[in-house]
């Protein structure tokens, strides 16, 4: 049993975390939260960059390191831990992941080196409107190798340069990847400000299909499923994160004469994200696995840490405010900081509630099947 | 990252399969794993075991044990469990009572309890809780005083309660109030007893399930000798967390009924609309969360096995599982009985879907969630071992045990 990540990718995890602790501390997180005009921190995002993290699973024939995916969920565990406000995900588990699983030779060469690099950033545009996504509400459409239609939000919509755009074509969902030179975009406010948002309009934009015709959903689904498991990692960061904060908090806080540690109330409550964040853990693990050896248990792996990952991150989140107390209601504390990333990754990438029906919907085929 | 086992465990598996192939029972015998009607069959399976070099794995040589690593040990109960193999009535002596006896017992006591104690020859059981005290074990009432004969004996008078398997244990330990003068972790001691000694009187207690897997035990003048203690006079406490500790490492939660029993019933019963049930999106939200539960803790297992198999000490993450499978147990089991509707009610084995399992989880969850640590003490162990909180203010801990203050 080797159910584990190795020394080397301990170390390369323990050098993350000195890295981001340097070069990411929460006033840094602060500064892209209160300034409007910061969409992203840019020197976060070259110091990145620099370090080959945007290039980590990508093989180094396209200009990446050639790692693996078990060493990318490391890295997203320590993004998450900081709330890096970089548009790391958008760009490297959504267009990279779906590029290197459904690219051409020739899309694969004209795009992955330059993620690699650091030269573009991504972000994947489906949503038009509230609800989940679906064939039935989908109305942007491809004609003649040009897109037109509103996506709305589309996280990193504002600074992408280059968008995977769910669409129509000849009435049949297809993935088509944009470059977003010239297309209209209008920044959103949103709950998680440090992870910026747009309404994005495309106008005749040139569009070229990703994968086959037609399969835009089935192909959305599995980017989805790889990108859920890393998204689990930063999901876990930030909770493990979130009960050091009220543990550190609690210990330090008194009340009625003695730290309110020391109370079973808190106790009890800690301990509870301690559970949780343990379960989150163990099925981002067996997430990791399944991603880095591409396994049939996939979907069902990914789901699970999706759920997972998503109920500890909220959990651990809201109870670290109340474990604050007063002060954790504070814009000067970090805690909401936390709270609103929280919201943003268990809403980026499907809901909760849909990777539940999905996840049964896997194993009643799995059942049926055995 | 992957399930394999190393060169040596998979050579040590092999050679478990091959033994379990030619020597473990191919039918069930068809039992109560609490009850005492198949000890005769966990007798003969633990003597086969134990003269293969399968009992006590993990025991040092100089017990009668293999030496072995824990995770041989993981991979010989994996391999069982794959055979309708009887009762386990050996796990609590063998993991709790007698490794204590080894680690505080004079040599001729060990030399004359190890042996008979890994064939399975005798049963052993550890008598700690009592009706004033569950949780704190350390507010223990019975004593034990000198004999007024100046023989340095010992006469033991009280009782103990929920002491599982103590209607067919031949020996057990036992902690006990020496000196009620001081603060009460330190006027304790340990010994192990003759449980077939008639001052020793066993009742079995009739538990709200119906069933009576747990016994009370009353003491009345029990005479026992000075070098049946274990460790120091007042050391008990000290002995009672080394018997506790191994008591961590003898893994245990819910079985039956999970995710994949209710989407079996969930398939089988009508819901709403005349569909089945499964199709109710509500049921289908819980449903998921068990399953994401159930594999968080089988993952967690799998990450605890791979620290004993790079020889590191596991890490907390073992203590969540009672936990979580505890009130999973109940709470998907009521849903299952909900699911059912009026028909929920029934608990007929012969009527009651899955042969009444729900129904028996509904009626044995509320006993799991106490034995072995309630959910309450189990989270402040996480809190005070794992997460490093302070322990609870201890409004007893400089008084004198005598001058205590009792409720009921």
């Amino acid at each position: 049993m080797n159910f584990d990540f190795s020394d080397d990718q301990k170390f390369l995890k323990g050098e993350a975390r000195k890295f981001l602790e340097a070069n990411c501390p929460t006033s840094q997180v602060r500064k892209v939260l209160e300034d409007d005009a910061k969409a992203y921190d840019a020197d976060l995002w070259k110091a990145v960059a620099a370090q080959g993290w945007l290039g980590a699973a990508i093989p180094e024939a396209h200009g990446g390191l050639g790692l693996g995916h078990l060493e990318l969920c490391v890295i997203a565990e320590e993004l998450g831990r900081v709330v890096a406000p970089i548009p790391f995900a958008s760009t490297v588990y959504m267009l990279a992941e779906a590029i290197m699983l459904a690219g051409t030779e020739a899309q694969k060469s004209a795009y992955l080196p330059k993620i690699a690099a650091g030269e573009i950033i991504g972000c994947l545009a489906t949503s038009e409107g509230p609800g989940a996504v679906s064939a039935a509400t989908l109305s942007a459409s491809v004609d003649g190798g040009k897109l037109s239609g509103v996506k709305i939000p589309v996280t990193d919509g504002d600074i992408a340069d280059v968008a995977l755009v769910l669409a129509k074509e000849g009435g049949q969902p297809g993935l088509y990847l944009v470059d977003m030179a010239g297309v209209v975009r209008e920044p959103l406010k949103t709950l998680d400000p440090t992870r910026d948002a747009a309404k994005v309009t495309f106008s005749g934009a040139k569009a070229e299909r990703l994968g086959g015709a037609g399969e835009g959903l089935n192909l959305l689904e599995q980017i989805l499923d790889r990108a859920a498991i890393l998204l689990a990692f930063e999901q876990t960061g930030g909770a493990d994160r979130s009960l050091e904060m009220a543990k550190d908090y609690a210990l330090e806080r008194y009340a009625f004469g003695r730290t309110i540690a020391s109370y079973q109330a808190i106790k009890h409550k800690l301990a509870d994200m301690y559970v949780k964040n343990e379960l989150a853990r163990s099925n981002a693990y067996y997430g990791a696995w399944a991603l880095n050896t591409d396994a049939s248990e996939l979907p069902i792996a990914a789901s699970a840490a999706r759920i997972a990952a998503s109920e500890a991150f909220w959990f651990a989140s809201k109870e670290n405010i109340q474990t604050h107390g007063g002060i954790g209601f504070t814009w000067q504390m970090d805690c909401h900081f936390y709270y609103r990333r929280s919201r943003q990754l268990s809403l980026v990438a499907g809901a909760p509630r849909i990777w539940k029906e999905r996840l049964v919907s896997h194993l009643e085929r799995r059942n049926a099947a055995a | 990252m992957d399930f394999n086992d190393s060169h040596e465990e998979a050579a040590y598996r092999a050679q478990v399969k091959t033994w379990l192939e030619a020597n473990a029972p191919k039918a069930h015998v068809g039992s109560d794993p609490e009850g005492s009607d198949s000890l005769a069959d966990s007798r003969a399976w633990q003597a086969k075991k134990a003269a293969a070099g399968y009992a006590c794995i993990t025991w040092p040589k100089e017990w009668g044990g293999q030496g072995g690593t824990p995770l041989q040990s993981v991979i010989f109960g994996q391999e069982e469990a794959n055979y309708p193999i009887p009762g386990n009535p050996f796990q609590i002596g063998l993991g709790m009572c007698v490794p204590t006896v080894m680690n505080f017992a004079d040599e001729a006591t060990k030399a004359r309890f190890s042996g008979p104690a890994i064939r399975g020859e005798e049963i052993w059981c550890q008598l700690f809780s009592e009706p004033s005290g569950g949780s704190d074990v350390a507010a223990a009432r019975t004593k034990a005083e000198r004999a007024s004969d100046g023989s340095g004996d010992w006469i033991i008078n009280g009782q103990k309660v929920w002491t599982t398997g103590a209607q067919f244990s031949d020996f057990g330990i036992v902690i006990v109030r020496t000196d009620p003068t001081v603060p009460k972790h330190k006027g304790l001691t340990m010994f192990w007893i003759d449980m077939k000694d008639p001052a020793v009187e066993v009742k079995p207690i009739h538990q709200m399930s119906g069933g009576s897997g747990f016994n009370e035990v009353f003491f009345t003048d029990l005479r026992i000798k000075d070098s049946q203690r274990l460790g120091g006079i007042g050391d008990g406490w000290k002995v009672s967390l080394v018997t506790l500790m191994n008591e961590r490492l003898a893994v245990g939660g819910a079985t039956g009924m999970g995710w994949s029993q209710f989407m079996e019933a969930a398939r089988q019963t009508p819901g709403m609309d005349g569909g089945p049930a499964l199709k109710d999106s509500s049921l289908r939200e819980k449903l998921a969360d068990w399953y994401v539960q159930a594999e968080g803790l089988k993952h967690t297992r799998n990450r605890t096995m791979t620290a004993l198999s790079r020889g590191q000490t596991p890490g907390p993450e073992s203590s969540i599982g009672k936990i979580v499978s505890a009130v999973q147990m109940q709470d998907l089991a009521n849903e299952a009985l909900e699911m059912l509707d009026q028909y929920g009610i029934i608990n007929d084995v012969d009527l009651a879907p899955q042969h009444g399992g729900f129904q028996s989880s509904v009626m044995f969850a509320p006993g799991l969630r106490i034995a072995g640590g309630t959910d309450e003490i189990l989270k402040n162990i996480i809190a005070e071992r794992v997460l490093g909180l302070p322990g609870d203010i201890r409004v007893d801990k400089d008084v004198a045990f005598k001058d205590m203050p009792t409720g009921r």
